[in-house]
């Protein structure tokens, strides 16, 4: 399978998926950290890939999404943000919107 | 060691800025804040995606950590109570 079709079904097999280094209990970057912090906090469910062990996807992603940052966040198959956007979203609600919704 | 600075201006070069601000004195990890027109009617995605576009291939190299707010000049007075 090429690296997209990889992440194509990653996303496609996931409803809220966040593409990191490490993982929720060792996040291994400070950005990868806020993320799942804001995902613990809205009490949903979500799965994550580490792209650190994985460094086709790790490169893949970035285009993919065409951002040249980790982490990433998809939501019922549709590319929310990193960071940043991710946090924002979470104060305003709409991070909690964009999951509920189906 | 890379300089807020630097960012700023090469941001700037590369996309028509109201206002930026780059801080962050480590040589990794920069802050931007920058309103522009562009961002008008744009998703924040957009938005984001524009700032990444106009540091080309710096993301991926000098730039280990960057963090970014992006405001339309709207948003940016309200923000700021500034009386129109």
């Amino acid at each position: 399978m090429t690296t997209n079709a990889r992440i194509k079904k990653l996303i496609d097999d996931n409803e809220v998926l966040l593409f990191m280094k490490g993982n929720p209990t060792f996040p291994q970057c400070g950005f990868s950290s806020v993320a799942c912090q804001a995902l613990r906090a809205l009490d949903v469910s979500f799965e994550t890939f580490d792209v650190l062990q994985d460094p086709e996807i790790r490169e893949g992603i970035k285009v993919f999404s065409n951002w040249p940052t980790i982490p990433q966040l998809y939501i019922h198959g549709e590319f929310i943000g990193g960071a940043d956007i991710i946090r924002e979203l979470y104060e305003s609600g709409e991070l909690a919107e964009a999951i509920s919704k189906e | 060691m890379l300089q807020a600075i630097e960012i700023q201006k090469i941001i700037e070069a590369n996309l028509n800025c109201n206002f930026i601000k780059v801080n962050g004195d480590d040589g990794t990890h920069f802050e931007a804040v920058i309103v522009s027109d562009v961002f008008a009617g744009q998703s924040i995605i957009k938005q984001h995606q524009q700032v990444y576009s106009a540091l080309g291939n710096m993301m991926q190299s000098e730039i280990h950590a960057l963090s970014i707010k992006t405001y339309t000049p709207d948003e940016w007075s309200q923000k700021n109570n500034i009386k129109g």
